[in-house]
């Protein structure tokens, strides 16, 4: 019995589809997998040895990465940023939003239209009077290393704050004013009513929030580099991407060593995505509102 | 409500609204000074002159923005009126010698921005849109897939930088390319391909926006996936027994359904990649010659190189004003198209 047309036909389709999907697959995974491959050669294999994995793996990159190339403490600052940094946003959005939603203040139309325009108007160049105002306050040349991780901390928390403030507020807008009322009974003050129950309900927002600021934290150059300067003697403040960019510039042609340091960089963000994924990919769904809405139901 | 004295009310208001505005102020503190400022000190600066560390901003009206965009002709001599120099410009075009002051090195880096971005929404959104409708069905590896595509968009552009730029070297050593491409097309015997990628005029650009495609396409995967699934199957299948083919089902029912998914796609691929910078700082940094430069790095070289802060202040404020024409531009189409 042979198949029929109908049968080869969406065969053909489906191996044509699986086909294109595993290309797809191998062009993405192929360059990281290339990175940790050349990160476990020694300077002078990496040149001569083309072979899809070296036949001596040599670990001493990484060694040399962490100690000699201060990586260990760049991921320590990174760290650091990320977890206060995000820490910041969602307090200090959480409450405004909260405000916006459902307090009583002046000026509250106002400040929130204001925040939606911040979001909504791109000024490539404002990191240029950032900048200088920095230097002004004297964050960037303070001698007390706090002080200019503060400078950078502010600003990565101003630069998450719009779209977090906006997204609590719509999910805020949506809370039964019932469970607050009951709060209010019970003798809760506002602050009370944030912390027991705002906070809790939102959790899917805060989760989506927490997730994509981290990731732009630990992902961030641009501030780095403007606002953080090292002083003699001291201890790097630099974060992770910025000391790879000074490393790229000091060791540009040991590409072993180079490719070690990138991997430290990329693969712990790699394992948090992994981790944390349906989070990530649920934020594509047609709107991030049904999404929280439903977070809401199947509390 | 219980009946209070109205004093004691309005006093009882008055602390009731601060209380609440302390649950803002943080966040407008924060906002005020870190971006409210410098934005509206963007505009100031962009109309002086300053070096960023003297005292002295001398105010110099427009002239940064002239500098920008001036259509002066080049060679004018200084002494002339200004219907004199209208005579002159007409007179050079006409003798095919007209070359104009304005800022070549950043109408270039527009150009460039462009460039990548035109790729972005060619190549990344056709790919994207074709992975998504792969995957919009029963297959098998559809979350492995789906979870796969989106590990570029959440590495940082430094790294993917700084990937690629290891895997497109041009080197040789031992008569050997050391570039994994180069290697690839060395051994498939594509030798007259081989090229120093990155530092030739010619490739560089398309390498950037290649990687930069590459590093993003995730994101219109995962939205134009959304979208589909959207979709009510009993459309395809209404279709099918219409006697539609693939083709028209696509045309007739996919893409208007798609619509409003795509234009988002559109907007957001546009804001980011006329943005983008940072992958060209670790990568290219602006090199060969100016051949990968952008509005953004030549801002930050006006601040960080030359230091011409007002001038940067000025490339910046001139960018904003073509990015908000161009999505002033597309909410236009958008609403056109929604009213077909």
């Amino acid at each position: 019995m042979g198949m029929n047309p109908y049968k080869i036909r969406r065969l053909t389709k489906l191996v044509l589809i699986q086909a294109l999907l595993i290309t797809v697959t191998i062009t993405c995974l192929f360059p990281l997998f290339w990175m940790v491959r050349s990160s476990l050669m020694t300077q002078d294999a990496v040149f001569v040895d083309q072979s899809i994995i070296p036949s001596r793996l040599h670990f001493g990159n990484y060694v040399r990465a962490w100690t000699q190339g201060q990586f260990g403490r760049y991921f320590l600052n990174s760290v650091v940023y990320t977890t206060i940094v995000v820490f910041g946003i969602v307090v200090i959005s959480s409450w405004a939003a909260y405000a916006f939603s459902r307090l009583k203040f002046p000026g509250r139309k106002l400040f929130f239209v204001l925040f939606i325009l911040a979001v909504m108007i791109p000024l490539p160049g404002s990191f240029v009077p950032l900048t200088v105002l920095m230097t002004k306050i004297g964050f960037i040349n303070s001698p007390y290393s706090w002080v200019r991780q503060l400078g950078y901390i502010l600003c990565m928390i101003n630069v998450g704050l719009p779209l977090s403030v906006f997204l609590l507020k719509t999910f805020f807008d949506q809370m039964p004013s019932d469970l607050e009322d009951a709060a209010r009974i019970d003798g809760c003050n506002k602050m009370g009513i944030w912390r027991h129950v705002a906070l809790p309900l939102a959790r899917p927002a805060i989760a989506v929030i927490v997730i994509f600021n981290a990731l732009n934290v630990w992902n961030e150059y641009l501030l780095a580099r403007l606002l953080l300067n090292d002083v003699a003697g001291k201890p790097t403040i630099m974060p992770l991407q910025r000391g790879v960019m000074v490393f790229a510039d000091t060791h540009n042609v040991e590409y072993p060593l180079l490719m070690a340091s990138l991997t430290i960089a990329a693969v712990p963000i790699i394992l948090v995505y992994l981790f944390v994924q349906k989070h990530i990919l649920a934020v594509g769904e047609p709107s991030k509102i049904d999404l929280l809405k439903e977070g809401r139901l199947s509390r | 409500m219980p009946k209070i004295n109205l004093k004691h009310r309005s006093w009882y208001e008055v602390k009731d609204r601060l209380s609440s505005f302390l649950f803002i102020l943080p966040a407008a503190t924060i906002f005020a000074v870190f971006y409210v400022y410098p934005f509206f000190e963007t505009f100031n600066l962009s109309l002086r002159d300053w070096n960023g560390i003297g005292p002295a901003k001398l105010f110099v009206g427009f002239r940064n923005f002239s500098d920008i965009l001036s259509l002066m002709a080049s060679q004018q001599p200084a002494d002339l009126t200004w219907w004199q120099s209208v005579i002159y410009w007409l007179k050079s075009l006409a003798a095919g010698t007209l070359s104009l002051n304005y800022d070549e090195v950043w109408w270039r880096s527009v150009w460039h921005a462009s460039y990548i971005t035109l790729v972005a929404l060619t190549f990344q959104n056709a790919l994207a849109f074709m992975l998504a409708m792969a995957c919009d069905r029963e297959i098998r590896g559809k979350h492995f897939y789906r979870a796969v595509f989106f590990i570029p968009p959440v590495l940082s552009e430094v790294v993917v930088g700084l990937i690629w730029k290891w895997i497109l070297e041009g080197g040789v050593q031992n008569g050997q390319h050391y570039g994994l491409l180069n290697h690839c097309l060395d051994a498939i015997g594509l030798h007259h391909l081989v090229n120093d990628w990155l530092s030739d005029p010619k490739t560089a650009l398309t390498c950037i926006a290649v990687v930069h495609s590459w590093k993003g396409f995730g994101w219109g995967f995962l939205m134009f996936l959304a979208g589909l699934q959207t979709i009510d199957r009993e459309l395809y299948e209404a279709a099918k027994v219409d006697g539609a083919g693939a083709w028209r089902t696509f045309w007739n029912i996919t893409v208007p359904m798609m619509l409003p998914v795509i234009i988002v796609v559109v907007i957001l691929t546009i804001l980011g990649s006329m943005q983008a910078f940072v992958l060209i700082l670790s990568m290219t940094d602006g090199g060969p010659g100016y051949h990968t430069e952008v509005p953004v790095t030549r801002i930050l070289a006006a601040m960080m190189r030359t230091k011409e802060f007002g001038y940067a202040c000025a490339m910046g404020v001139t960018f904003g004003a073509i990015l908000i024409a161009l999505s002033a531009a597309l909410k236009k189409m958008e609403n056109r198209i929604k009213r077909i």
